[in-house]
């Protein structure tokens, strides 16, 4: 008996095809770091464990350790999703909240912003970065990833705060509540879903940054994990194995992300006022 | 705890180009419970909220005894607000929503928890006080709103719409309740609502607001006895006070009516007024039953007399049918006099 409609089973082939390259590129991935040697898709020898060589040897010719840019790359994504959690919802709270001259156009400002491709911006930046004496600092690079994604963070919390009651927050007011405290303890709260959404994305979006920290770090020291693995590319000989081995190490940490917290992403829009 | 005297003086108010208030003057006695009656849109929500201090006046003072408070922030001003949506933070728990005021003046923890646990026992939630407002009932939701804005024993409560979200029963006792709970705590308290039968059954004095303004400002029995203008004659009372335009003349004649008035009233155009239930039917006005409306145990009868549509109560034990021809009789000292701007006149002493 035939467990779908023949109809569904021309789908399922049909996406089968499609998500084809993707589960290949996967499955090359995992294989090529766990086995010395890979054929098209088939592993030959034993386990590679050559492959992990940088999870303990201190330095792969003349790189930092994994564990400094594995560091840096955590420290990178959370303090750009916390200034971009932070930044956008006050300022999101006060475009929808208060009336202040030249609010509309600051809102049309903000979301002309969201459409410049930051790369077009990178030389400027750079200037800027170097004048400020933050080039090739990690502190650096998150001020200018945190800025690029504010606009967006700012129109989606905006649309959150939005949704609130304002006799709700008359009658904070009325309770005794200054604006500082509505804020943290009314409003914020009460767009939770919102903060986990956005804080979701800005980790995501900044630990897969590239092209910022490439241009805006030089110095090993400062290296983030995407940097770590794409010195492996410029080399004469590339060692797949290894690089393989990076790639897979760079991925687990959002893989581990996804299993611990899909209850509550997956819970982001049901309300999740229980926690 | 005892009440303020509240004073509002030429209060005004502008929205942009909205003129919201054109220039409130109130004062309320303490302990007193005074309601806002006015249709949609004539301002006692603002008027509300200005006493409160979420909006700023174009003009005008508030003065709570002889203290100035229309400069404090909302917080300074010793009040307690109930909002018609009731406004419970969702994210708390009933406890942490009757806290909250408490919690933000830092009082210390055992005493909010003994200050939140007796303004539930008086309410009656004490039952509800872990869950949160979404999962209990509009009533309890609206008493856990009364709790919060009671526990921290304000000196003036306002009360915008309390009840108008609940259904015809629970409202009625919900009614009884507010008015005993007040009167205990003596607190100076507004009431606003556009129900009528509620302003006139809990309040001490009834405010009756036109767009932007108060027409009258009295007591239920002396609103409905000797209203101030054609406007608080049409809206207190129910089936609403019929009213007449035509002329004073030695009597006040209206296209086709000629009724007789007691002697000394000035001439000029004007409007007369007479209460469906004051209208008696042993007279010379002829008119024609139109509709009989059964209300329990008298008829309100809706009758035409020389072409004027008017209303009346129909006696007991009298029996009217569609197309009846009545013989109506206005009683001189029933009938309510108002000049050409429809405020009233009052009646030479007879
Ligand atoms: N924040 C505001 N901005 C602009 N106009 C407002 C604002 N608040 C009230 N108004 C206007 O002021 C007038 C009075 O409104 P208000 O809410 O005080 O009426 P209300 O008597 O409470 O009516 P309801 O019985 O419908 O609650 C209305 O015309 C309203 O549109
Ligand atoms: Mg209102």
């Amino acid at each position: 008996m035939p467990l779908l409609p023949q109809r569904w089973r021309l789908l399922l082939v049909l996406l089968l095809v499609i998500g084809l390259p993707i589960a290949t590129g996967l499955i090359w991935l995992l294989l090529t770091a766990l086995f010395d040697r890979v054929h098209g898709l088939i592993p030959q020898g034993d386990f590679g464990s050559e492959n992990w060589r940088f999870l303990w040897q201190g330095s792969v010719s003349g790189r930092p350790s994994i564990w400094v840019a594995l560091l840096n790359s955590v420290m990178f994504a959370g303090a750009v999703a916390v200034i971009e959690v932070l930044v956008s919802a006050m300022a999101a709270y006060a475009i929808s909240r208060m009336r202040f001259p030249l609010r509309s156009m600051y809102l049309r400002f903000a979301l002309m912003l969201h459409a410049f491709p930051a790369i077009s911006l990178i030389i400027a930046i750079f200037y800027i970065l170097r004048i400020l004496g933050l080039f090739d600092t990690l502190i650096g690079v998150i001020l200018v990833k945190a800025s690029l994604e504010l606009p967006l963070g700012i129109w989606l919390m905006k649309g959150f705060f939005d949704h609130l009651s304002w006799e709700m927050e008359m009658a904070a007011l009325v309770d005794g509540a200054s604006r500082w405290t509505l804020f943290w303890r009314i409003a914020l709260p009460l767009v939770r879903p919102g903060i986990l959404a956005l804080g979701t994305f800005a980790l995501l979006s900044a630990w897969g940054e590239f092209i910022l920290p490439f241009t805006l770090i030089v110095s090993g020291k400062s290296w983030t994990l995407a940097l770590y693995l794409q010195s492996f590319m410029g080399e004469s000989f590339i060692d797949f194995g290894l690089m393989a081995g990076v790639g897979l190490f760079y991925v687990l940490p959002v893989v581990l992300f996804f299993l611990l917290g899909q209850r509550y992403l997956l819970n982001i829009y049901s309300g999740g006022a229980k926690g | 705890m005892t009440g303020v005297t509240v004073r509002l003086e030429g209060l005004v108010k502008h929205f942009g180009r909205v003129q919201a208030l054109k220039g409130i003057d109130l004062t309320l006695t303490p302990g007193e419970l005074v309601a806002f009656l006015g249709p949609s849109g004539c301002g006692k929500t603002t008027t509300l909220l200005l006493i409160a201090g979420i909006y700023k006046a174009t003009a005008g003072q508030i003065f709570f005894d002889d203290r100035r408070i229309d400069h404090l922030h909302p917080r300074d001003r010793d009040i307690g607000m109930v909002f018609q949506s009731y406004a419970l933070y969702p994210h708390l728990t009933m406890f942490e929503n009757i806290a909250f005021p408490l919690r933000l003046q830092r009082v210390p923890k055992a005493e909010v928890k003994r200050k939140v646990e007796q303004t539930a026992e008086l309410l009656g939630i004490s039952e509800q006080l872990l869950r949160r407002p979404a999962l209990v009932s509009g009533g309890q939701q609206q008493r856990a709103a009364l709790a919060r804005a009671l526990v921290k024993e304000p000196r003036v409560l306002l009360l915008d719409e309390p009840l108008s979200n609940l259904d015809a029963l629970i409202r009625l006792s919900a009614r009884a309740e507010i008015r005993r709970l007040q009167k205990e705590l003596g607190i100076t308290s507004i009431l606003v609502t556009h129900d009528q039968s509620e302003a006139l059954a809990m309040a001490d004095r009834v405010a009756v607001f036109s767009v932007g303004e108060v027409e009258q400002f009295a007591t239920p029995e002396e609103l409905y006895k000797a209203p101030a203008t054609t406007f608080v004659a049409g809206f207190v009372g129910f089936p609403p006070m019929n009213l007449f335009e035509g002329r004073f003349n030695g009597a006040f004649e209206a296209k086709g009516l000629k009724i007789p008035l007691s002697p000394g009233h000035p001439g000029g155009k004007g409007y007369l007024g007479i209460r469906p239930e004051d209208i008696r039917f042993d007279g010379e006005i002829a008119a024609r039953v139109l509709l009989v409306e059964v209300l329990g145990k008298d008829s309100l009868l809706t009758l035409e007399a020389a072409g004027h549509i008017l209303k009346a109560m129909s006696l007991e034990g009298m029996q009217v049918a569609i197309g009846d021809e009545l013989l109506l009789n206005f009683p001189v000292e029933k009938l309510h006099l108002f000049d050409a701007e429809g405020k009233r006149i009052q009646r030479q002493a007879s």
